[in-house]
């Protein structure tokens, strides 16, 4: 399922099913529809173009990404689109959009126009295998990297040359996840030997790299733990036959934050040495939208959110949950954190202190990922199946 | 043992002489031509028993061989040096003297000898236990050689195995490093193996997607479609444009705009900061140089430089004075920040300087003028800690005053009475005042109003006054035109009247007048007394009515004034 990227301009959305389908409903006059066909290419992604009136689909196999136009009615291909995890970046204005391709073995990058869809820029990239592309939000530099076997990340400038190349390490697995900080100073990159490296945008060097230790020796660091406290047994509100809100409730576990004393060991898993892509190493990223702090998690300590502050550039919080963390994300408004680890509580961090909030669902609602509204006031909650939509008050978050 | 020093003593057998019988003779002396040299060897003899000894003594002279022991003798001891003991030389006699001489000298002589021997004898013990004593030295000396030898073997041995096992060491590390190089080698290599074998993949792949997506293409009239039910409306608004050039170079000059405004933001930003930094510096140099000691002009450096540094330094001064931070050329930069690095050097030794001074004063070397600043400094900062204390206690009481004055009323009585409780004093002062103040206004008042009274009845009385001379004048007049003889009667009783007013008129009947004036006062009249009495009555009355009609007057005048005042004023 995907959302228009323009929630309230055009409220449309759409829905792709893997034998070449995609439906598109508007959440507004709800007897448009849209109906858009592959056909035997067979359809594996499909996503928005930020003006919301373009939807490009990339076929199986990645033989091509096609771009639907909802106005014109028009289609465009874009050929040799690389398959890899992030292969299509959109500048936050929107404006220009870049494309990974690979042709004889080669990766390019391709930049175009949203407006008309034309060729700005062509180029090869030196890497061996690109990953993925991410544009900074001030939409002047991009940043290319390299497979996880190859420590490599390039940056580009909007007009195709390269400002800089950074490599941190030889042999060793690379790089795992980035962020590029809201205001496009800093470049925060995960790698597998458990660090992340920030580099800044006037001179692309590193300016400091972030360790994620088992252990917590810092006294200046706040360590939050999730504890489980059993719910209270109000024997007198007990009612019979017992409804199903009260059931769930008493029977999922209530939970709180208690504050830790350091040293602190987390929690951290060995992961299996010869299998690919070992559980270990940074591999989520996200700075918050004022730009003060970075929330980071490491593989191999699966349950702690590790929160830098970046005025600072130290550790300043450690939260570590009771089962693996599944997904984080900054409120876009505010220095405030939600994150979900796959069962039905939604927790929530700010500098003031951390929460966890308990979701009213009946029956099982595993929250596996999250998405804040751009306006910070709600935000969505994601199961397989399900989702639900959470309103924040003022003044009860903390 | 007894060292008889005679000639050689053989054991010889002598044949035995006959008249001995006993006594075997075992020691007998030989006649022997003993040379001087020989005399000096002592022999040792070993002693027999006492017996034997007594033997030995006898032994020698026997009453048979008496001569030739005495000739024996004599020989002897004159080669010895001795005189001889006989009388005369060849004699038989024996000179007694002479023998006896010879016998003490021989004493002498052996105990002199028996001295040497003893002598001699400790210094051998001496000489023997020195020689056991280097002889122990000597052995243990040679022992601790050898326990050093020892060690020093053992320690080499050390020192060979410590030395082996670094070489060993090294040797590992060197293997080690050979083998991490080979394996870096090795994974290189199979690196570059699978890249070469995922390109060989990746082109078999692309060729099969290039298959695949033919295939697809050939299908697409039939399949791929798209149903929209209508067309939605661009996000801008706008209507879609056709794809030519003039787009493409629109398109490449909105990248280069985004661009150039990124560049020239940040530009931008860089020049605030680097001006902020530069202001910054300035202001450090400044205090920098506020706060080092004044310098000591150099002259002769300065004057060795020669005229080049001068004019560096006044250029240099004249940038300063100027806004340096707008020049941003190579040559002002450096010129700043090595006038920084000067300056702060120059601060850094001062500040050294200083600590060494506190560090010597602190280890006793005592430096005067510091340790009474110091004490002085410490002095000072008690006093004003007393200060502020006593200060903050104060604030504190008046504020707790002013809370108690503001808060504690209880009831409105006391309020009302406590309101004022402060300025109690003041107000009745200030009632006093105001009293006193009353008074005296109305005093002044009704002096005011006397003063006008007065005024008024005088301007009455002037009034009338003026009347009466006129009528007087009138009178005159007439009365000095019918009889002048009169006019001394009849002045008398007017003269009282014009005794006053006639000086103006008359001046040469002053005396007169006077003398009217004064016969005046007698009660009775003169002249007619009609006249006189309607003159005088007319004084009289107009006395009396003047003086009745001044208080009157005064009165009713005043009142008329006052009504007319009071007319007036209305």
């Amino acid at each position: 399922m995907n959302f228009s990227e323009l929630f309230k301009l055009t409220s449309l959305l759409s829905r792709f099913s893997p034998n070449g389908k995609c439906l598109v409903w508007s959440l507004e006059q709800p007897d448009w529809h849209c109906k858009i066909d592959e056909g035997s290419a067979g359809l594996v992604a499909s996503c928005w173009s930020p003006d919301g009136r373009h939807i490009l689909n990339t076929t199986e196999f990645h033989l091509r990404i096609t771009v639907w136009s909802l106005c014109t009615k028009s289609v465009s291909y874009i050929k040799y689109p690389k398959a890899c995890q992030q292969g299509i970046a959109f500048t936050k204005d929107g404006r220009y959009m870049a494309v990974a391709e690979r042709r004889d073995c080669k990766d390019f990058v391709s930049i175009f126009v949203c407006s008309d869809w034309q060729l700005l820029r062509h180029f090869d990239t030196e890497t061996q295998d690109l990953f993925g592309i991410e544009w900074a939000p001030n939409g002047c530099v991009l940043a290319v990297w390299d497979t996880c076997l190859e420590y490599k990340i390039l940056l580009y400038s909007l007009d195709g040359r390269l400002l800089s190349t950074y490599r941190a390490y030889e042999w060793s697995l690379g790089i795992k996840s980035i962020a590029w900080s809201p205001s496009s100073q800093f470049l925060a990159i995960g790698s597998y030997d458990e660090k992340v490296r920030i580099l800044n945008h006037v001179t692309w060097k590193k300016i400091t790299e972030f360790e994620h230790p088992t252990t917590i020796a810092n006294t200046k660091t706040i360590v939050y733990k999730e504890v489980e406290k059993s719910p209270s047994a109000e024997t007198e509100t007990l009612s019979f036959p017992p409804s199903r809100a009260s059931a769930s409730s008493w029977f999922s576990m209530q939970s709180k934050y208690d504050i830790s004393q350091v040293p602190v060991s987390l929690h951290h898993i060995k992961p299996v040495a010869d299998r690919a892509n070992p559980k270990i190493g940074v591999g989520m990223l996200a700075f918050s939208a004022d730009n003060c702090f970075l929330a980071t998690k490491n593989d191999n300590i699966p349950n702690a959110v590790w929160i830098w502050d970046i005025q600072k550039l130290k550790l300043f919080v450690v939260l570590e949950q009771l089962s693996a963390i599944q997904s984080f994300q900054w409120d876009p408004r505010q220095p405030r954190l939600a994150l979900c680890t796959g069962n039905s509580k939604v927790y929530l961090w700010s500098p003031a202190g951390c929460v966890s909030v308990q979701v009213p669902m009946e029956g099982d609602f595993q929250i596996v990922s999250l998405s804040w509204h751009s306006s910070g006031d709600s935000m969505a909650l994601l199961s397989k199946d399900n989702f639900c939509v959470c309103y924040l008050e003022r003044e009860e978050v903390k | 043992p007894v060292c008889v020093a005679m000639g050689d003593w053989k054991t010889v057998t002598v044949p035995v002489l006959p008249s001995d019988g006993k006594n075997i003779f075992q020691y007998t002396s030989e006649r022997r031509i003993s040379s001087p040299g020989m005399n000096s060897q002592v022999l040792r003899l070993p002693l027999p028993s006492s017996k034997s000894m007594h033997t030995f003594f006898s032994a020698f002279c026997t009453e048979e061989n008496i001569e030739q022991s005495l000739s024996y003798l004599d020989r002897e001891l004159t080669t010895l040096g001795f005189p001889s003991i006989f009388a005369e030389p060849r004699g038989r006699e024996l000179n007694l003297i002479s023998v006896i001489n010879c016998m003490n000298e021989l004493l002498v002589l052996q105990h002199k000898n028996l001295r040497a021997q003893e002598e001699v004898e400790m210094q051998h013990l001496k000489l023997g236990s020195d020689m056991d004593h280097l002889q122990n030295c000597y052995a243990k000396l040679k022992e601790q050689l050898e326990l050093s030898k020892r060690e020093i073997v053992g320690l080499q041995e050390r020192d060979r195995q410590l030395q082996t096992k670094n070489r060993n060491l090294h040797q590992l590390l060197k293997n080690e490093k050979d083998e991490v190089q080979k394996l870096q080698n090795i994974i290189s290599s199979r690196a570059t193996q699978y890249n070469h074998d995922m390109k060989r993949k990746e082109r078999e792949y692309n060729k099969l997607k290039e298959r695949l997506h033919q295939l697809v293409m050939n299908k697409k009239d039939k399949k791929i479609a798209m149903e929209v039910l209508n067309y939605v409306g661009r996000a801008d608004g706008k209507r879609g444009a056709w794809r030519t050039d003039k787009t493409e170079a629109r398109n490449e000059e909105e990248m280069y705009k985004v661009l150039l405004s990124d560049f020239e933001q940040r530009q931008k930003q860089l020049l605030v900061e680097n001006a902020e930094l530069k202001k910054v510096l300035q202001q450090m140099k400044k205090e920098i140089i506020s706060l080092l000691p004044p310098q000591k002009q150099k002259p002769k450096e300065r004057s060795e430089d020669g005229p080049v540094l001068s004019d560096l330094e006044e250029d240099i001064g004249e940038l300063n004075k100027e806004n340096m931070w707008e020049l941003s050329c190579e040559t002002v930069r450096e010129q700043l920040t090595n006038s920084i690095r000067k300056q702060w050097r120059m601060l850094k030794n001062h500040v050294e300087k200083l600590d060494n001074q506190v560090s010597r004063v602190h280890s006793g070397a005592l430096n005067d003028k510091d340790v009474i600043s110091r004490e002085d400094h410490e002095l000072e900062t008690e006093k004003l800690e007393l200060e502020i204390q006593q200060c903050k206690e104060m604030i504190k009481t008046q504020q707790q005053l002013l809370q108690q004055q503001l808060m504690s009323p209880c009831d409105d009585d006391t309020t009302l009475l406590l309101q004022d409780c402060y300025l109690l004093e003041e107000k009745e002062r200030l009632q006093e005042e105001w009293r006193l103040f009353r008074e005296q206004k109305k005093n002044f008042e009704k002096e005011r109003r006397s003063f006008t009274e007065a005024a008024i009845r005088l301007g009455l009385e002037r009034k009338a006054f003026e009347e009466d001379r006129g009528a007087w004048l009138k009178q005159q007049f007439l009365s000095m035109s019918t009889d002048y003889k009169h006019s001394e009667s009849v002045t008398t009783p007017s003269a009282f009247l014009g005794s006053k007013y006639w000086f103006k008129l008359c001046p040469d009947q002053d005396n007169r007048l006077a003398k009217s004036a004064s016969r005046q006062r007698k009660p009775h009249c003169l002249s007619s007394p009609l006249s006189a009495e309607s003159w005088q009555q007319t004084p009289q009355s107009i006395t009396n009515n003047s003086a009745a009609s001044t208080p009157p007057a005064r009165d009713s005048k005043p009142n008329q004034w006052e009504e007319s005042e009071g007319e007036e004023t209305e």
